[in-house]
């Protein structure tokens, strides 16, 4: 299919789902409409908030923070994951040992920690972070791990037979293969981070979009909701594009990498 | 090089070598029966025998990379301890770094040998001229076709320079057109300073066409050698045109007189294995 073709196609579904929502919270069946507005908003509504959050600048300092928590939760989380995925894949009697604790951790439902973080980092950023980084910490660690016992057996023997070191063999060998794994997996982790951080706010915060959130539904202002989960959107795409373009650019030796962009 | 003081050891000398592996179930399975195997520095000795008769697990040990059960391998006089580290090793399947260019690729070889990187990287460029792949050097593998990708994995083996050269089927992979250009470039390449070879493959006129001798391996389990045959060509050789030579068809038909049977007895192991 043309490019062309496809976003006019992927806009039109857009556009219908939006009149179709607008119809039925507007045109009135006897006295109500079909949606009652107060539960369902309507789109021109929430469209007019989000511009007004984004016009009077309230929304800027929410955005920020919810940023701040989500970059710093992946890259704690991502660098635990990188040196506890290191270790673990090396020394087979620790991940012998640990395995059933990291497997008991890793099946926990995360969400269930939050309040336990609010107790002991406060309501602040950290919180959130905590939240953040137990979701971010087992995707990369579980995808290092991966990486680095599947190296190819014949990549290693042949990076042994040309007298590398253990130290060599790291930097060329074990690392660049953990890193494809990591990258693999950068769309989810970022993704989690974001969900830590949100969650976290919405749980239990001052400011960020959870807070934003969880403040309009509060006041059972449900334009606020969809306000706040349209920037949430736009917010995640800006994040995504991000990262899909360090993606490519790091991993530009993979075959896969280029064929995704190289369509249409 | 030194010729005259090397000339009482040779390059690779396995003495009742015999290789067994330990099978998941419990009990062994005896890969390799002791064997002797001995390649003299500068000459090229081909392994052929049928698939699975263990000529690989025969390189593996002269390359350190498995034990021998019993037996011993001397490397130029020494026992061999460890990793063979005047050997360079071309494997049958990809071995390259799939995150490294062509260029890395080869100049990476020489960081454990504490060369600069500057000079590492001048020194690749040089050995990517050598197996005519001077303009793919930004390449990364995937973007290689199988016969660059061999040239590539040659270019890092010889850039350190090893006294032995070990290969596994290394054109096995290729088509038969890649192969003939890539067995002229080793022996071209080969011709140059004469490093010792050992080179497993199970096509026959790839072995004669390129060694000096032929080893024919027996059907495994317990594979063992039956067959040593000096091969009696000029050099320099022509991979393909040599094959056209009355002399090439008469070592053939020698060599296939023994290998022919081993080749059958691999085969009906084979079915009566699945029957």
């Amino acid at each position: 299919m043309k490019r062309t073709t496809l976003l006019s196609l992927q806009i039109a579904v857009g556009i219908a789902l939006l009149i179709l929502w607008h119809l039925l919270t507007t045109v009135k069946f006897g006295a109500k409409p079909i949606l009652d507005p107060f539960f369902f908003s309507r789109p021109l509504d929430v469209l007019a908030r989000v511009w007004k959050d984004f016009y009077a600048g309230t929304i800027w300092r929410h955005l920020g923070i919810t940023l701040l928590e989500t970059v710093l939760a992946f890259l704690t989380g991502a660098i635990g994951g990188i040196v506890f995925g290191f270790v673990f894949a090396r020394g087979e009697i620790v991940a012998a040992v640990f395995d059933p604790y990291i497997k008991a951790a890793n099946a926990l439902p995360r969400v269930v920690l939050a309040p336990i973080f609010m107790l002991w980092f406060g309501l602040g950023i950290w919180s959130k972070v905590a939240l953040g980084f137990t979701l971010v910490f087992f995707i990369v660690f579980f995808n290092v791990y991966q990486g680095v016992r599947e190296v190819s057996p014949t990549i290693l023997a042949n990076a042994r037979m040309l007298g590398m070191n253990e130290r060599q063999l790291l930097r060329h060998v074990y690392w660049p293969a953990a890193l494809t794994w990591m990258f693999s997996s950068l769309h989810t982790s970022v993704g989690f981070a974001l969900v830590g951080a949100v969650v976290g706010e919405y749980l239990g915060s001052s400011a960020g979009l959870g807070y934003k959130i969880h403040e309009a539904e509060s006041v059972f202002d449900v334009t606020g909701v969809f306000a706040g989960m349209v920037i949430l959107a736009i917010f995640v795409i800006i994040i995504d594009t991000i990262v899909t373009a360090i993606e490519n650019r790091l991993l530009v030796w993979r075959p896969q990498a280029q064929s995704t962009t190289a369509q249409g | 090089m030194g010729e005259s003081v090397q000339a009482a050891s040779p390059a690779i000398a396995l003495r009742g070598v015999s290789v067994s592996f330990l099978l998941p179930k419990g009990g062994a399975y005896a890969a390799v029966a002791s064997t002797d195997l001995v390649v003299a520095p500068g000459e090229f000795v081909a392994i052929v025998g049928p698939t699975g008769c263990g000529k690989s697990t025969l390189l593996n040990v002269a390359a350190g990379l498995i034990q021998p059960s019993t037996g011993s391998a001397s490397i130029f006089g020494r026992p061999l301890a460890g990793l063979n580290a005047e050997a360079g090793f071309l494997f049958q399947q990809d071995a390259l770094m799939p995150w490294k260019t062509a260029l890395d690729n080869v100049a990476v070889a020489l960081e454990p040998k504490g060369v600069p990187r500057r000079q590492a990287l001048e020194r690749a460029r040089d050995w990517l001229d050598r197996v005519g792949l001077a303009a793919f050097a930004d390449r990364y593998p995937h973007m290689l076709s199988g016969g660059q990708k061999k040239r590539v994995a040659l270019a890092q083996i010889l850039i350190r320079d090893p006294r032995i050269l070990l290969m596994d089927e290394p054109f096995g992979p290729l088509d038969a057109q890649t192969r003939q250009i890539m067995g002229n470039l080793l022996l071209d390449l080969w011709a140059q300073d004469r490093k010792a070879v050992l080179f497993v493959t199970h096509d026959l006129e790839e072995a004669i066409a390129l060694a000096d001798r032929v080893v024919v391996m027996s059907a495994g389990p317990a594979a063992v050698i039956v067959g040593d045959t000096m091969i009696d060509l000029g050099r320099p050789r022509d991979i393909a045109e040599i094959r056209t030579e009355p002399r090439f068809h008469a070592i053939h038909k020698q060599i296939w007189a023994t290998l022919r049977g081993e080749v059958q007895k691999a085969y009906a192991q084979g079915e009566g294995r699945r029957a």
